[in-house]
Order: C-alpha cells, then sequence, then structure tokens
C-alpha cells in the first residue's frame, strides 16, 4: 500500500519537474524578458546591468534552481502585461474556475452515470436508442458553438439570462463567490451547462460501454445460471464492477472540465484562469503562461492521484497486489 | 420417471446467411445419482444443450422445437421468473474458466451466501454455517479462513472448486457441468472429475457432463450420448459406446483416441469426418528440391542440451538484487540424436515450451549450452551465422488459429522462409517449390491463392507443416501441435507428421502434456516438472517402468481407457 | 484459364455481401448517409474552386457594397449570394466551401502525423518492451490524463510565443497541425501498443522470428497490417475530434488567421455581428461544421461496431 502510493506520489513528482522545466524553458527563451521590462530607449549597458541584476548571466542550472524555489513558493513573478504578480492574478481568478467547474460536474456526473447506467442494462429499450442518438450528437457539438447557440436563445433571443460575465459575487473569508446570489446564479447557469453537456455525453457513453462489457462476462453468465433476479446482476455485480473504470471515467471528466473551461470562459468571458491565460497567450504574457501551466499540471497531478487512490479503496486484486 | 428429461430439442441461430441449427431432434434423460456424458467435438451442439435445458441461450438462439421436463413437470415454456426460480435452486450450472466464473470483487463468502439466502430464505448465521460446510465438502483447506478471501486468492483447482460449491448451495437436483475440467492441469482434473462423481452419488444428483475428452467420458461417466454435427448419433451405457459402438462416427472418433496402452505403427484414418488429406506422392522427395538439403551430415547427435537455464524477470525492480526470478527451465541436459524423435511431456507449467522456444532463439538462456549441427548456439554472435542454423532448424506450432498471419496469402505464408533464405532461383520456381509443398501435406496447389481464414483447423496445421518445410530443415521442434485440434484431425496430423519424418530424415523434439500421444510419436521422452527433467527414458520403457515417482504419477492420471474397443482397433489396423 | 476463373468467381455483389464489412455497411441506412455526408463535403470542399460560386480570396471578385447581405431567400437578400455575404462583402457559401478545406486539411494531417508517431512509438513499444517501452507509455499515460484540447491549446500557445511575430500568422497552420497530432498520438500509441502486444504473443510472429525475420521486418510486415483495424477506428473519430479542435483553436483567435479562414475561424469573425442580428454569417458555418463532424463520427461508431463484434 505505502509502496504503491509512494510510486503514484514519485511518478507525480516527475511529472512537476517536467512541467515546471518547460515553464522555466518558456521563460527564458521566449522574447527577451528584458525587452518587457525596460523600454525601447534603454541602453545596452542599462540592459547588461538588468541582466545581471536578474540573474540572467548565472548558469543554466542555478538559474532553474532560482526558478524553482519561486516556483514552490508561488512567486512566477510579474505579468508583463499588468505588471501585477502572477500568483495574485492567478488566486483572484481561481474561485470563478473552480465554482463553474464545480457546477458543471454536478450536472455532468448527475446526468451522464444514471443515464450511462441505465442504457446499459435496458439496450433494448427505445428511450435508450433515443438517448444514445442524442448522444452522439452531443458529441459531435463543439463546446463553443453550445455556448453561441445558448446565448443566441436565452440571452439574444429571448433576453433572460446575462449573455457574458459573473454577477453577484459576494465575498466569503477571502473567497469571492457566486454561488450565494440569484444573480450569480444566473450568471453561472449558461457557461455551467455549456461546459457539461459535451461531458455528459462523453460519461454517458463511457459509462454505457463498461455496463456492457461486463455484462458479456462469465461472471455475470454464472450469475444468472444461479438464479439471482436481474436486479442484482444489474446493481450488486455488475454496477460494482463498472465502479473501477468509472472512478477514472470521473477523474477524466474533471480534467476534461478544467480543460474546457478555458473555451467555455473565452465564450462567456467568465473572468477565471482559463480566459486569462488565452488573453496571455495573445500577448505572449510568459509569466503568466508559465504559472498557469503549473497550476494545471498541480491540478492533473492532484486528480490522478486521487483516482489512484480510490483504486486501491475499491478493487481488492490490486490491494493483493500492493500488499506484497 | 426421469429426473431431467428433453425430447426432440431442436435449437437454432438465425443468421442473415440462413438459419443455422446448433441442436437437431435430440432426446436426453438423466436419472439421480447418475452421470450423463455428452461427448462431440468442436461445433457439435454439445454446449448448447446445456444452456438450452437452463433457457440461457445466447441471443439470438432459440429454442425451435422440443419439450424438457424436469420431474415430469415441463419447464421450456415456463416465463422468466419461473425459469429463473429453477436456475441454481434445482439445476445448477458448472463453467469451463474458473478465472472469469466468480465476480472478482465480492468474496467468496458474499456470493455463497448470496445464493444460499436466495433460494434457501436463511438467515445470515444458518446461511454462513452452511456456506463454511459447502466449502469444506468440496475440499476447501481452511474454509473458515478462506471464505473471506476474494476469488484471485484462490488458485485455478481451488477455484474451480468455489465454483462447484456455488453450483450445490441451495442443493440442486441437476447439475450441467460444461467442460468442466479442460482449463486445469492433469492433476487437478483428475481430482475435480474425482469430487464431482462423490457428489453426484452421495446427493443423488444427476449430472449432464458436457466434453470433448473421451478421457473424462471414460473415467466418470455412466451412460455417453455422442453428438456429431447438430445430431445424436448414438447413446447408451459408457462401456457399450465405448467398447463396442454401433455407429460409424462414434467407431471413427474412438479408433482416433490416442491409445495409452499400445503402440500404433500408423492412426487409423478418420474417414467418416473430413476427407483426410488422401495422400499426397505428388513429388518423389529423393529428387525434389525438398529432398536436396537432406544429404549434410551433422554426426551422432544432432542436438545437444547442456545445463540449459532459462529465466524470467517477474518482478523489476531498479536494484539487481531485488529483481525476482522465475526459473523457467532449471539446468537441463538431454542428446537428440539424428533422425529420432524425442518427447518431452509435463503439465504446464513445467517448462517444456520454453526449452523449444529457447532452442528456436525465441528466448535468450541465462545459461548453458546448446550445440546444434556441430556449433554452440549461444556462442553464435551474428544474425548472419545465425541464419545458418535457423534454416536447418524450424518449428510448429500449438494454436492454429494464430500461426498464420491473417493479412498474408497462403502462398506468401509458406514463400517467406524461401525468400528470405534465398533458396529459390526466382519468383517461378518459389510459387513452384510452394505449390509442391501444398500438396506434399495434403492440400491442393490452389489454396496458394487464399487467406489463412478461409482453413480449418486442421488445414491450417498443414499450412504451418508446409511453411516450417520450407527452409529444408533437419530439425523440427513440434511444440504441441495437435492439442488444439479435434481428435479425428489430431491423428490425421500425426500422421502426416510420421510420414514427413520418415521421408525426410527430419530429426523431432516433439512437446506435449498428452501422455497417449507422446507414446504414439517418440522414440524417446524427457519427463519434465518444475524446470527441471526428472527422467529420460526409451518411450516404451518409460511406459513400462517408469523410474521417477513423478512419471509413475503421470501415468497413473492417464485416463483409463481399457474399455476401448480393442477389436474394433485390431480391426482397423488390419483394414490399413 | 483466365476466362474459366473469372466464371468461378462470385460477383460482385455477392462478394460484397459475404464481406462482414460491406454487407454491414449496405445494411445500415445511418453509415450509407454518414458517408454520403462526408463523401459529399471532403469533395466539394477540395473541389472549392472549381464549384464555388466566388473565390473569397480574389479582391476582384470582393466589394464592401455587398457586405452583409442576407441568405437569398430573406427581405433585401441577393440570388447571386445563396446563403448571403459576410461583413466583408465575401460570399458566404463560397468561404463555408474554402473554409471547410482548411478543415479537412488540417484534420487529415493533425490525425495522419498523431498516427503515424503514435503507430510508430506504440507497436515498437509493444514489441521491442524495455525501457524504452517504459519512457514512452508513462509519457502517454500522463499526456492521456490531460485532454487533448487542453494540450493541443497549450502546445499552440508555447509554439506561438517561441515564433516570432511575423511569422505567426504566416505559420499558423502548420502550428495547428502540429499541436493537434502531437496532442493525439497517445491514443494512437497505447491502442497500438495494445494491439501488439496481443499479436506478439500470437504464434506467427514466433514463426516469424524462428524463420530469421530481424525485428524491423517482423514489425512492418506482420504487425503493423494486423494492428491497423483498432488503429483506423480510431483515427475516424480523430478525424472528428481534430476538426473540433481546429475550429476550436481558430475560434479562440489562437488557430488558423481571417486571411485564410477555416470553419472556425468563420465562427469567431461572425460570433462577433451575432448581436446586431446578422445571425447567418455565424450560423451557416456553425451548421457546416456540426454536420460534417457528425458525420465522421457516425461513421466512426458505425466503423468501431463493426470491426469489434465483442461491443454489440
Amino acid at each position: 500500500m505505502i509502496t504503491y502510493i509512494a510510486r503514484r506520489m514519485l511518478q507525480a513528482l516527475v511529472v512537476m519537474a517536467a512541467v515546471s522545466f518547460i515553464s522555466f524553458s518558456l521563460f527564458n527563451y521566449v522574447g527577451d524578458p528584458v525587452d518587457n521590462m525596460v523600454g525601447q530607449e534603454a541602453t545596452l549597458e542599462d540592459r547588461q546591468r538588468i541582466r545581471e541584476v536578474l540573474g540572467l548571466e548565472d548558469p543554466f542550472f542555478v538559474q532553474y534552481a532560482r526558478f524553482m524555489q519561486n516556483a514552490l513558493q508561488g512567486e512566477f513573478g510579474l505579468s508583463y502585461r499588468t505588471k501585477r504578480s502572477v500568483t495574485e492574478m492567478i488566486a483572484e481568478r481561481i474561485p470563478a474556475t473552480l465554482e463553474l467547474v464545480f457546477v458543471s460536474a454536478l450536472i455532468a456526473l448527475g446526468l451522464g452515470i444514471p443515464l450511462g447506467v441505465f442504457t446499459g442494462i435496458n439496450r433494448t429499450s427505445w428511450i435508450s436508442k433515443a438517448v444514445l442518438t442524442v448522444s452522439l450528437v452531443g458529441v459531435s457539438l463543439p463546446t463553443f458553438i453550445i455556448g453561441i447557440s445558448l446565448i443566441y436563445i436565452f440571452a439574444v433571443n429571448m433576453g433572460v439570462l446575462p449573455s457574458s460575465g459573473r454577477a453577484g459575487t459576494v465575498e466569503l473569508g477571502g473567497w469571492k463567490t457566486s454561488l450565494l446570489t440569484v444573480d450569480g446564479w444566473r450568471s453561472i447557469l449558461l457557461p455551467a451547462l455549456t461546459l457539461s453537456l459535451f461531458q455528459v455525453t462523453m460519461i454517458l457513453r463511457l459509462v454505457r460501454a463498461e455496463m456492457l462489457e461486463i455484462m458479456r462476462t462469465d461472471f455475470i453468465k454464472f450469475a444468472r445460471a444461479r438464479g439471482l433476479p436481474e436486479n442484482r446482476i444489474n446493481y450488486n455485480h455488475a454496477l460494482k464492477n463498472t465502479l473501477v473504470p468509472v472512478i477514472t471515467i470521473i477523474g477524466l471528466n474533471i480534467g476534461g472540465l478544467i480543460a474546457f473551461s478555458l473555451i467555455t470562459e473565452t465564450v462567456f468571458q467568465w473572468p477565471g484562469t482559463g480566459l486569462m491565460f488565452i488573453q496571455a497567450v495573445d500577448f505572449v504574457d510568459v509569466p503568466i503562461m508559465a504559472a498557469y501551466l503549473c497550476f494545471v499540471a498541480l491540478i492533473f497531478v492532484t486528480i490522478n492521484l486521487v483516482v489512484d487512490i480510490l483504486y486501491f479503496v475499491i478493487d481488492p486484486r490490486l490491494r493483493a497486489e500492493g500488499g506484497h | 420417471m426421469s429426473l431431467l428429461e428433453f425430447k426432440n430439442m431442436t435449437v437454432e441461430f438465425p443468421t442473415r446467411r440462413g438459419v443455422f441449427t446448433a441442436v437437431q431432434d435430440v432426446s436426453l434423460s438423466v436419472d439421480p445419482g447418475e452421470i450423463l456424458g455428452v461427448v462431440g467435438e468442436s461445433g457439435a451442439g454439445k454446449s448448447t444443450i446445456g444452456n438450452a435445458v437452463i433457457g440461457l441461450l445466447e441471443p439470438p438462439g432459440r429454442l425451435a422445437g422440443g419439450e424438457i421436463y424436469l420431474k415430469g413437470s415441463r419447464i421450456d415454456n415456463l416465463d422468466e421468473d419461473a425459469l429463473r426460480a429453477i436456475r441454481g435452486k434445482r439445476i445448477g450450472m458448472i463453467f469451463q474458466d474458473p478465472l472469469t466464473s466468480l465476480d472478482p470483487l465480492q468474496t467468496v463468502e458474499q456470493q455463497l451466501m448470496e445464493t444460499i439466502q436466495l433460494h434457501l430464505k436463511q438467515n445470515d448465521e444458518e446461511a454462513r454455517a452452511s456456506a463454511v460446510s459447502l466449502l469444506d465438502r468440496v475440499g476447501i483447506p481452511d474454509p473458515k479462513i478462506r471464505i473471506k478471501q476474494y476469488p484471485h486468492q484462490f488458485s485455478g483447482g481451488m477455484r474451480q472448486r468455489v465454483v462447484i460449491a456455488l453450483a450445490l448451495c441451495a442443493d440442486p437436483e441437476v447439475i450441467i457441468a460444461d467442460e468442466p475440467t479442460t482449463a486445469l492441469d492433469v492433476s487437478i482434473q483428475a481430482q475435480i472429475l474425482e469430487l464431482m462423481r462423490e457428489l453426484c452419488r452421495e446427493r443423488s444428483v444427476g449430472m449432464i457432463l458436457i466434453t470433448h475428452d473421451m478421457g473424462v467420458i471414460a473415467d466418470v461417466t455412466d451412460r455417453v450420448a455422442v453428438m456429431y454435427r447438430s445430431r445424436l448419433v448414438e447413446e447408451g451405457p459408457t462401456e457399450k459406446i465405448l467398447g463396442d459402438p454401433d455407429h460409424d462416427y462414434t467407431k471413427s472418433l474412438i479408433s482416433a483416441v490416442p491409445r495409452p496402452d499400445v503402440r500404433l505403427a500408423r492412426f487409423p484414418v478418420v474417414e467418416y469426418i473430413e476427407s483426410a488429406g488422401d495422400r499426397r506422392d505428388s513429388i518423389d522427395v529423393a529428387t525434389h528440391w525438398l529432398g536436396a538439403g537432406q544429404t549434410e551430415s551433422g554426426g551422432e547427435t544432432m542436438l545437444r542440451v547442456e545445463d540449459l537455464h532459462v529465466r524470467f524477470l517477474t518482478k523489476f525492480s531498479f536494484l539487481k538484487k531485488n529483481r525476482i526470478y522465475l526459473d523457467a527451465v532449471d539446468r537441463v541436459s538431454f542428446d537428440i540424436r539424428q533422425g529420432e524423435v524425442f518427447g518431452l511431456v509435463g503439465e504446464s507449467g513445467s517448462g517444456k515450451s520454453t526449452i523449444a522456444r529457447a532452442i528456436a532463439g525465441l528466448y535468450k538462456p541465462a545459461g548453458g549450452h546448446i550445440h546444434f549441427a556441430g556449433a554452440d548456439l549461444t556462442e553464435v554472435r551474428t544474425e548472419s551465422e545465425m541464419d545458418r542454423y535457423r534454416r536447418q532448424m524450424q518449428m510448429i506450432f500449438q494454436d492454429p488459429f494464430s500461426s498464420l498471419n491473417p493479412r498474408m496469402k497462403v502462398l506468401d505464408i509458406v514463400a517467406e522462409p524461401i525468400r528470405f533464405h534465398g533458396l529459390a532461383s526466382g519468383g517461378a520456381e518459389t510459387r513452384q517449390i510452394v505449390m509442391d509443398l501444398l500438396e506434399h501435406v495434403g492440400l491442393g496447389a490452389e489454396a496458394a491463392r487464399k487467406y489463412p481464414h478461409e482453413f480449418s483447423g486442421g488445414q491450417r496445421q498443414r499450412i504451418s507443416i508446409a511453411r516450417a518445410l520450407a527452409t529444408r530443415p533437419r530439425f523440427l521442434i513440434c511444440d504441441e501441435p495437435t492439442s488444439a485440434l479435434d481428435v479425428s484431425i489430431q491423428a490425421q496430423i500425426l500422421n502426416l507428421l510420421k510420414d514427413l519424418q520418415e521421408e525426410l530424415g527430419l530429426t523431432m523434439l516433439f512437446i506435449s502434456h498428452d501422455l497417449p500421444v507422446i507414446r504414439q510419436m517418440c522414440d524417446r521422452v524427457g519427463v519434465m516438472r518444475h524446470g527441471k527433467l526428472l527422467e529420460v527414458a526409451e518411450t516404451e520403457t518409460l511406459f513400462e517402468s517408469p523410474q521417477h515417482e513423478y512419471s509413475q504419477h503421470l501415468l497413473d492420471l492417464m485416463p483409463r481407457l481399457e474399455v476401448l474397443s480393442h477389436e474394433l482397433i485390431a480391426g482397423l489396423e488390419m483394414a490399413d | 484459364m483466365a476466362v474459366q476463373q473469372d466464371e468461378k468467381k462470385p460477383g460482385l455483389w455477392a462478394r460484397l455481401n459475404d464481406n462482414d464489412i460491406a454487407y454491414s455497411f449496405f445494411h445500415s441506412p445511418i453509415a450509407m448517409a454518414a458517408a454520403f455526408v462526408t463523401a459529399l463535403i471532403v469533395l466539394s470542399s477540395f473541389g472549392a474552386p472549381l464549384i464555388a460560386p466566388f473565390d473569397p480570396f480574389d479582391p476582384a471578385q470582393i466589394s464592401l457594397w455587398d457586405g452583409k447581405k442576407p441568405p437569398a431567400w430573406e427581405v433585401g437578400g441577393d440570388p447571386a449570394y445563396l446563403l448571403g455575404t459576410d461583413n466583408q462583402g465575401r460570399d458566404m457559401l463560397s468561404t463555408i466551401l474554402y473554409g471547410g478545406r482548411i478543415s479537412l486539411l488540417v484534420g487529415f494531417a493533425a490525425v495522419f502525423l498523431g498516427m503515424f508517431l503514435g503507430v510508430a512509438l506504440g507497436v515498437i513499444s509493444g514489441y521491442v518492451g524495455g525501457w524504452f517501452e517504459t519512457v514512452i507509455m508513462r509519457l502517454a499515460d500522463i499526456q492521456l490524463t490531460i485532454p487533448g484540447i487542453l494540450t493541443a491549446i497549450l502546445i499552440n500557445g508555447i509554439l506561438r510565443s517561441v515564433l516570432p511575430p511575423d511569422l505567426r500568422d504566416e505559420m499558423a497552420i502548420y502550428v495547428v497541425i502540429l499541436a493537434i497530432g502531437l496532442s493525439d498520438w497517445p491514443q494512437f500509441a497505447r491502442v497500438a501498443r495494445g494491439a501488439t502486444l496481443v499479436e506478439a504473443k500470437k504464434e506467427y510472429i514466433q514463426a516469424a522470428r524462428v524463420i530469421g525475420l530481424r525485428p524491423a521486418l517482423v514489425m512492418a510486415r506482420h504487425i503493423v497490417p494486423n494492428v491497423m483495424r483498432p488503429v483506423l477506428v480510431l483515427a475516424t473519430i480523430g478525424l472528428a475530434l481534430a476538426i473540433i479542435s481546429e475550429a476550436t483553436l481558430s475560434f479562440l483567435g489562437q488557430g488558423v488567421p481571417p486571411t485564410t479562414p477555416s470553419l472556425g475561424t468563420l465562427i469567431r469573425v461572425g460570433n462577433e455581428y451575432l448581436f446586431s442580428g446578422l445571425w447567418w454569417i455565424t450560423f451557416f458555418p456553425a451548421i457546416a461544421l456540426v454536420v460534417l463532424v457528425l458525420a465522421v463520427n457516425l461513421l466512426g461508431d458505425w466503423l468501431r461496431d463493426t470491426l469489434n463484434p465483442k461491443l454489440r
């Protein structure tokens, strides 16, 4: 058990080190950091002095070590564009992103898993067939088109919901939340729906595929031959065995939500981290890009670690292997 | 009144190429305490019968006709709920593969209690007590402890015992066992069969035992039903059917079973089944390309294996000392003389196939030497030098369905070694050689234009043999060449190998887990267990007076086929 | 002789009927419709210079006077512009055809890149094993936990910022192909490796080795042809995803520039006019995109069900 988790932790650390290395390379080799600090009029000597002060003349690994040291303390320097602390900017925007992802995950998992189980069990019912057909259309709809359509219908045509932005926020112990006011919910509804729709169809199809896979196994056939009732076979044996891969699916889903939040935030001008990254790429704002890279990597590494540990809890076979 | 009886059962599978009738007009019955064997080759429809009885046919299969009675009351027309009440409670089922028959995420206790409580309405306490005593009865040591464990913590044989316990736990009147021991090793197989027989007797359970294995039939059944192409051809007491069969198919089938007790020159050819690649002497080996490679001489000994050691990494670690290895072949030495057939026999995991693969160069030995045709293969450093020896040594594999590349035409499959080793002067000659080879192994030359999937298992094995011959080898390794084939086909392929061996003066390493086959094929035999070679002897000596106690043990486990008709075999021999 | 052979051969229809894939295709109206729509879009996009009413890249054919015209059947529509015109006066139908060409081009190129990389690395990993496999598959596993679109956006963003600003638009299409291709390879690598492990255990591979074939030849001649089935299924679904990814990048303004617009770029441009009621500038490219992706997805779905009967 301990070696299993330790190995996963080690792997997570390797990933973080690799990502930080990419971030650092970005920092150092994309554009000239000095250019971004001083104007065109600075002399060569001035530039050289600044380079020395900033330590840009130090050997590569000394610079990397310094970058790592700062990064570990959550320090990524100043944004080229706003001249504000990158860490502060990200911290400000994290609540918006996380709340969006949270609400979307509730919708996606709450709809996707039951629908997947239902269509997996009732393979031949016409409801399943209808759900599957609709889900294929769902997979084919790019997120941004869903977003635009929802805006056009609910904001432009009907005018019942705001088309962009994050309204009605309330400060709660340093966390700006929009989940406590009607306005807040009105503004999060469309982006969260947009973000979750694609995921619902994804989850549904994955869960169904897993269900079908399990239903074909010998132990299900043997359970039938012992006269166990269908419900018991479906929920006690099939569903429980489906649960193992479903955990991966949930992990992937939350990852997917983080990824697609970039697009949704851009469509709805939702002031989260994703929108910030897209804007940073437009302006080649390297510190923000580098910090966002590390931030996203950290989230994914955490999700994977949690998924691995959950696997361990559910599957006795894995427990046995880890125990030896 | 019989316990379970079905009359005129017909099962159909509608497909887009027409209706396939898997079982046609079969009537059988089984009495309490009786074991009825249903035997037949693959595709005969025997498994379908078992599934049809408990209403678990794979869709789109359907019971198209006939009636099924359990203790006199009809069950084939019951609805799903009523059938479910019968499954497990009155009719138990045992499947082939114990590794996949149990839910991996539930303990044995959970699975047992679930079934017991469902059918017997016991409370937790009672159910647990029944479960433990049941496990004890099927021979699981420390049942109180083992019951808390998950299926993956049991070995294959133990798992099959758990499966049997599950099938028995509601005290059914009938048990249907579908190839219950096919996935198990011989020694475990014998124990499980013994257990099933005992349980039948003491609980007066009627059992339908479905199998392809004549040995199993001879060992445990009271009556036998023989199936061929969806139909029941013959049925009667086991001794009668095996000893004095009436139907031609049964006669052919029994004559094709390799005999453990006498050595025959050739297997009787089963003409009833498939027009066997009847001979073949289309080319004169003495003057043909195929015979041209045979003149090279390599002395008295063709192959000498010295202290061969092969091991596999089972647990990787960055530290060399923490790596865990499995010694698959543990310092084995033997010689194979020019022109002889040397057999290796042992249970699965004994390392016999690993030796074959190490000799063929598929595994790199961890130690020891392989002397072949005057060179030490473990010392050969360059690929091109190795090619010289590869040409003289070829291999025939076990599974005819995976040993041919499905995307290549038979022509290209057989031509590949000829082209690679540059053995023919051009495309036209290669083509001609391939055609001749195919003719020679009993397939027509037109086979060259087809793809492997157009052939049956036995025909594919012939293609494999043609490919192996295409380098004009002097030494042929046969790794369980017939264990995936039906007995009737097996007889043909073994005959073909015998003929080729004589014609071409081949030396052979013949690997099999099947002692009767070994007896028919080999001049000398080595017995293996756990990676070690226990005993090497002349075949007849080994079968008459084995030295090592494990050899004795293996021979004891051999199915007792004395009941098989001696007159029948003698008659067939004379006719041949 | 040849004539005789021909006589023995069953007719084309009979042979197609005997082939399970063809049979399933001709008995699945959805698959046929999807194939028809896909073929129609692919042909008309690549034949755009021949069939499009206008050349949207020829300044002589564009006039701002004709800008923002609604579709022909709406009030104020001009029969010359069936689907209306955009803000610059370009014919919508023509821009969609040309845009579809770029979308498809990027999609095909990216999938091909990902497939080539993934199959090569996956087959070598599966066959050779050892540290190479460990490194490659760990890398793939890690990348697989991150959704492809995010990887593509990140790689695209990094590549763009590495390029000098004046080259950014010019190179954009290659950058997008590279980004999507690189985000795609782990899928292919995993499937190819899995299939290779299955194939490598089969005895025909061992037979080839006993004959003496070197690893490169064993992989090229025996393994690759036998792992292509699942790879092709993945490639079809991957094409739909790649087209979506390209459209998304372009929509975010990180992809193909407006001078040579793809469908995504057109939607991005049109989106700015959505609030002023010029719905057609967004609507038609969006419909074209969704129909294309849906058709390819349906085709991929059918292909998966047919080639993998286990899942039926």
